[in-house]
């Protein structure tokens, strides 16, 4: 941890298959992370690495059929979260964790007026009287910079744009200040303004409250603007994760060499999906049995076609699942044979 | 909305009328005799005056148009006479009448009304208020033993005809255990606890066969759109926010789900006044479904001219109920 205290949520080797009738597919294999108090961690991946299945494993959001978390520990303030009581799950999921859905178009209901759904969790956790909730909940639509929120609290989500649907789903995920927030690319579907004051929010929640901040996105500027510790996935495993200072200035990983190589410099036009790397990423019928890279990798060597690769240290909290070692290119020796 | 609605209703008028000469076609079309059931010593010629005094001498346009004048501005204006105790003219208005019984074909529908809505009414209820649970649980539960017995039951109870379990309620409650009447009797009057109790037992198998009937096709139609909206995105948000599975399933999920569930029911209104024709035949209650046989059966064309309109008007108006009702609960449907 960056500042030594303890993390308020860690999660060790998780694993989740989705059995389908075409057979397995292994989107997340054996992913570990922990996330200390006023933290904020950023996640990249390419599309389909298993970032959201990861986050929605994690809090046991994922239907079963298909889903099925066949590993790990998830402990929340030392509590595991996927053995513990249905009431006491309930109370984390909302009040303690706040979670922000990737697509704000389907993820409000229909038929309940945004007032309805965010005061919801507001007298479930916080037990808020109905005029109490009301207050609160228009309060969280103008903290998200929606005009009028008192008005619009009447409304139907249809009757909102995506990116405001986008603001009220992070007004909800907050509405109980969360210790954890995890947010699946929350501001893809916001203009920049928006996105900035966004961004100052989530900064003031983790000023303010010490909340810990997950940050899946895609878009690298912004990891280097808010994260303090970055983790890369490919393939439903962590393939890099360190500081984002050494990560994005020493990055260990071809895959992630690669995704920095896409970024353009400073002042260029930013990208936010990063396609660019040669090749397609690998299907996930089985648990990768040799590092799932290798067939798109420049630097691959024989080991890494039979063997995946653990996650090694390289640094200070800066570790990387990779065979090749950028200094000397020439395999990397394991933590065990040094 | 209401101008919806009114516009609505105002466009149902040239489609009834279309309706009602396409029924008034056909039933003329169809080789019947209103004589035919009378005793054969009656001679031919005899038979010819009853004929024209039935008004089967003038051409059909001329028919036709006497049955809509009478059933459309007599038969409302008689109604209105009734309920004012006014008078607007001084002859009387010649009504809709029946050929067999010679009384106003409308007093016969009100006199069958109570006997339909009673029972076949009561089938709707009881088959909702058992199907809409009923899927509701297999959908939360699918594949569980729950949900295959019920898609076994719902499957049997939609494609075994009523005349067939009818019959086998009969002979089992009827004719084995003795435990309720298999004859519906209408002269019935509920006056104290002991006739409403017999009221109860001969209303319980004609309710029960429709009721199963009912319950087999609404509970499909509410599992298939329960599974259909536990998938959706704002299922897992729900319980993101931490709602108990309860609420999940009963607020936010049940709420979609009922949306086109109650345009189904609504849409099925109609064939309860349709009266389960053949449900009502075995049990022997004298509802509509009955009226309307005995109608075919003496080819009393201003009765069944009357009821089959009757049918294909509410049919039109539960149309635009469901619509109406679909916009009152899907708040991104807008009429305007
Ligand atoms: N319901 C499902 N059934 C089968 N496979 C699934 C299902 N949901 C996700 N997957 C698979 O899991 C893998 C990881 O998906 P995930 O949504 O986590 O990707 P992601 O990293 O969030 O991508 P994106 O950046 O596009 O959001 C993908 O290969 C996807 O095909
Ligand atoms: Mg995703």
């Amino acid at each position: 941890m960056l500042d030594g205290t303890e993390p308020v949520l860690d999660v060790a080797d998780l694993r989740t298959v989705f059995r389908t009738r075409d057979g397995g597919v292994y989107a997340v294999n054996g992913v570990s992370f922990s996330i200390a108090p006023g933290e904020v961690l950023g996640v990249v991946g390419e599309s389909g690495s298993g970032k959201s299945v990861t986050m929605m494993s994690l809090m046991g959001l994922l239907p079963s059929p298909p889903a099925e978390v066949t590993g790990g520990r998830v402990l929340y303030q030392g509590r595991d979260v996927r053995t513990m009581r249905k009431a006491e799950l309930r109370r984390i999921r909302g009040g303690e964790i706040g979670f922000v859905f990737q697509d704000p178009m389907t993820s409000l209901n229909p038929v309940f007026t945004v007032g309805f759904q965010l005061m919801e969790p507001l007298r479930a956790h916080l037990r808020l009287s109905k005029a109490k909730a009301r207050a609160r909940a228009a309060e969280l639509l103008r903290l998200v910079g929606i005009p009028d929120p008192e008005a619009r609290l009447d409304d139907y989500p249809h009757q909102f744009s995506g990116g405001m649907r986008q603001r009220v789903m992070i007004a909800m995920a907050l509405s109980c200040d969360p210790k954890v927030l995890i947010a699946d690319e929350p501001t893809t579907a916001l203009d920049v303004t928006i996105q900035a004051q966004i961004v100052e929010l989530m900064r003031d929640l983790r000023a303010k409250l010490g909340t810990g901040i997950i940050w899946i996105t895609h878009d690298l500027d912004l990891v280097a603007e808010i994260a303090d510790r970055v983790m890369v996935m490919y393939a439903g495993q962590v393939v890099e994760h360190g500081p984002v200072g050494a990560l994005f200035a020493d990055p260990q990983h071809p895959y992630t060499r690669a995704l920095l190589a896409t970024r353009p410099g400073v002042g260029g036009p930013r990208r936010r999906r990063l396609r660019v790397i040669e090749g397609q990423p690998p299907r996930l019928g089985a648990p990768p049995a040799a590092c799932p890279f290798a067939p798109r990798c420049r630097h691959v060597f024989n080991r890494c076609r039979v063997e995946n690769p653990p996650r090694m240290p390289v640094g200070e909290g800066h570790d990387v699942a990779c065979w090749w070692d950028p200094e000397t290119d020439f395999p990397r020796r394991e933590p065990a044979d040094a | 909305m209401l101008a919806y609605a009114v516009r609505r209703l105002l466009f149902a008028i040239p489609t009834l009328l279309v309706i009602s000469f396409i029924i008034f076609l056909i039933l003329d079309l169809a080789p019947s005799d209103p004589t035919a059931n009378l005793p054969l010593t009656i001679p031919q010629d005899v038979r010819q005056q009853i004929r024209l005094s039935l008004g089967l001498g003038e051409p059909m346009h001329v028919r036709y148009l006497k049955w809509l004048y009478q059933f459309a501005v007599n038969e409302p204006m008689h109604a209105l006479e009734q309920l004012t105790g006014h008078h607007f003219s001084a002859t009387p208005r010649v009504r809709v009448l029946s050929w067999q019984t010679r009384s106003p074909v409308v007093d016969l529908i009100l006199q069958r009304l109570p006997q339909t809505l009673w029972v076949v009414g009561l089938s709707y209820v009881v088959g909702i208020l058992i199907a809409i649970p009923i899927g509701i649980v297999s959908a939360v539960r699918q594949y569980s033993w729950f949900d295959q017995i019920g898609t076994f039951v719902s499957m049997v109870g939609y494609s075994v005809p009523t005349f067939f379990t009818g019959l086998l309620m009969i002979m089992l409650f009827s004719v084995h255990l003795g435990w309720l009447p298999s004859i519906y009797d209408t002269n019935l009057r509920v006056t104290d606890v002991a006739s409403f109790w017999a009221q109860v037992k001969q209303m319980i198998m004609p309710v029960m066969v429709l009721a199963l009937f009912n319950a087999a096709q609404i509970s499909r139609y509410m599992r298939a759109s329960m599974l259909e909206n536990l998938t959706q995105d704002y299922v897992r948000t729900a319980r993101a926010k931490g709602m108990r599975e309860w609420v999940v399933v009963m607020v936010h999920v049940l709420r979609n789900s009922l949306i086109p569930v109650v345009t189904v029911i609504a849409l099925g209104v109609p064939q309860i006044f349709g009266g389960a024709i053949i449900t009502e035949q075995i049990f022997r209650v004298n509802g509509l479904g009955q009226l309307l046989i005995t109608g075919i059966q003496g080819a009393d064309i201003p009765l069944v001219q009357t009821l089959t309109f009757l049918f294909a008007a509410l049919i039109v108006l539960f149309n635009l109920i469901a619509d109406l009702l679909y916009g009152m609960l899907d708040p991104r449907i807008r009429y305007d």
